[in-house]
């Protein structure tokens, strides 16, 4: 049952997003997140949702993977749709019942932030399902370089974030392990109410955490072994350099942000039918 | 001077309580002396505890001196500025394979090595790959380690050090969690870099069959260096290895127990073949022999 979770649910296909270097695609993420809270108008929503069908195209991801990721905060939507929807204050009363009071308002502000939601799930895990977590974790590290001035140890990070994704697999498989033989002498995972079944997972994390920091250990020799001293002084085999490509999804994603602005900026007095607050 | 030279070099474990006061001292290597040459291929042995792997951290400078001197490539082990140097020159392997292999990829965690002491890029490439077609690893560069066999895994670890190009490579225990296919691959890798590339090996095991082939031995036991001398004149003294709790090759064992029997058969047999030929010499013609192989 363990061995179902995926991390960093990467899609391999052979398409341009692949290929891009993952610091376009970081920066991508961030740019359209932005953008999906500038727009108020329809024009605005068009223009995001046009952008996003693209992608996915572009992408050759399937586009049932991405709906996978909307059933996790299914829930998180329904009460943002609904506390949007009963607490927005507005002029336009539509209905009353006892304390609560839908405006015309609450309607547009809930539509608006579910379809927010919904496209920040999915643009980010647009992200996620093109690149491969050791070249997100290379990415983060070569765009937070600048951070390193400011001592923030971001080779580190990155470090503990690529050695965390190589050790999930295996401390799952421990823990499985360590299950099937708790199992085996009588120990009860499945039954009984939450408390019980919390309770019943104690015996399973004290030997997970104690093999966790024995293998910490072994790896820290390891690395030392292996002239291991951090950052510093150290080369790349894989580095990351930006292609031509790169450059014209930077391009793209400059035009797409600064049309996104701008209709925000001037789009109304152009519409001349002001549909925001 | 050999490329590795011990001169009384004292390690102790000292476990202290919580104000700091030392509770016990546990001496895990007592004086030790020896010396290995280049480009040779070394096995020590010893049980459980004996303090073998304690001195393989000596080699690698992950543990330093208590007292004595340990110089490897020339360099003295407890001088903090050659820490890095020595590590470049003596690789290391462990014992678990999960725990040494650093990246999610069997390329990347050969390349880690080189990428840590500043290769330039083409170069680390050129590495990876010569090392991986020298532990036969190639094929499997772009998979992920957690899908290897524990063999497989080890020889991508040996591959990660070779990667670095170190003058002599420590092997602890390195088919100690194998079986015994993964434990053949992984001698065959170790024996082939020492031939072909003439690296310097010490590989330090509990598994007497391993130490058969190696040019020279030497036995630990609580800390010390009990025997050392060639695997021939190491296998012959049965009783003293029995001693420090230490079983010989079983087609040794035959000949011992049939040398006690009382039959003439010389001491210090490694494998099937010489046994047989002492046999045959004693018993003359082959022939209708039962098959024991079948």
């Amino acid at each position: 049952m363990l061995r179902d979770i995926t991390l960093g649910q990467y899609y391999p296909a052979d398409s341009v997003l692949h290929k891009l270097d993952p610091r376009v695609k970081l920066m991508g993420a961030l740019v359209y997140i932005v953008s999906l809270f500038t727009f108020r108008d329809a024009v605005g929503f068009a223009a995001a949702t046009v952008f996003l069908i693209c992608i996915i195209r572009i992408s050759k991801v399937p586009f049932s993977y991405m709906v996978k990721g909307l059933k996790a905060i299914v829930v998180l939507m329904i009460i943002t749709a609904l506390f949007n929807l009963f607490l927005t204050p507005g002029k336009q009363v539509l209905v009353t019942y006892g304390i609560l009071t839908i405006t015309m308002e609450g309607v547009k502000n809930a539509v608006f932030m579910l379809v927010r939601l919904i496209y920040l799930i999915v643009g980010t895990s647009i992200m996620t399902l093109t690149t491969t977590p050791n070249q997100l974790t290379d990415g983060l590290e070569k765009a937070l370089m600048p951070l390193s001035k400011i001592r923030v140890p971001v080779h580190s990070i990155a470090m503990i974030m690529s050695i965390a994704l190589r050790f999930i697999p295996i401390l799952i498989e421990e823990t499985d392990i360590i299950m099937k033989a708790q199992m085996a002498r009588g120990a009860d995972f499945e039954s009984g109410n939450l408390i019980r079944r919390v309770k019943a997972m104690v015996p399973l994390l004290v030997p997970l955490f104690v093999s966790a920091f024995r293998r910490a250990d072994d790896l820290a020799m390891a690395m030392e072994a292996r002239c291991y001293v951090g950052g510093r002084g150290r080369t790349k085999m894989k580095p990351l350099r930006y292609q031509k490509e790169d450059y014209q999804a930077y391009l793209i994603l400059a035009g797409y942000l600064g049309v996104m602005i701008a209709w925000r900026v001037f789009g109304a007095r152009i519409w001349g039918l002001k549909l925001g607050a | 001077m050999g490329i590795i030279k011990a001169s009384k070099l004292v390690h102790e474990y000292i476990r202290r309580d919580e104000e700091g006061n030392v509770e016990s001292i546990q001496t895990a290597l007592n004086k030790i002396d020896l010396e290995v040459q280049a480009g040779a291929f070394i096995a020590i042995l010893g049980h459980n505890g004996s303090g073998k792997s304690t001195l393989a951290k000596h080699i690698n400078a992950l543990l330093l001196p208590g007292e004595g001197t340990l110089w490897v490539d020339g360099m003295d082990t407890a001088r903090e500025e050659n820490v890095y140097e020595i590590r470049r020159a003596a690789g290391m392997v462990f014992q678990n394979p999960d725990n040494q292999i650093i990246a999610s990829v069997v390329e990347e965690d050969v390349g880690f090595g080189p990428e840590n002491i500043g290769i330039p890029t083409d170069e680390i490439w050129t590495r990876v790959e010569a090392s991986l077609i020298s532990t036969g690893m190639l094929k499997y560069r772009s998979h992920s380690p957690n899908k290897l066999s524990g063999g497989q895994k080890q020889r991508v670890a040996i591959a990660g050090v070779m990667a670095m190009e170190p003058k002599c490579i420590v092997l602890d225990e390195p088919t100690a969690m194998l079986d015994p296919n993964g434990r053949q691959e992984v001698l065959k890798a170790v024996h082939e870099l020492n031939r072909k590339k003439g690296v310097t090996i010490i590989l330090i095991t509990h598994y007497m069959e391993e130490v058969t082939d190696a040019d020279y031995v030497y036995v630990m036991d609580q800390g010390e260096i009990v025997m050392q001398g060639k695997p021939r004149e190491i296998f012959s003294k049965v009783d003293r290895l029995k001693k420090h709790r230490l079983d010989v090759p079983q087609i040794t064992l035959l000949a011992h127990e049939l040398r006690e029997a009382g039959l003439s058969i010389s001491r210090g047999i490694l494998t099937r073949e010489e046994l047989e030929a002492e046999l045959v010499q004693l018993y003359g013609s082959k022939k209708g022999n039962v098959n024991y192989t079948g």
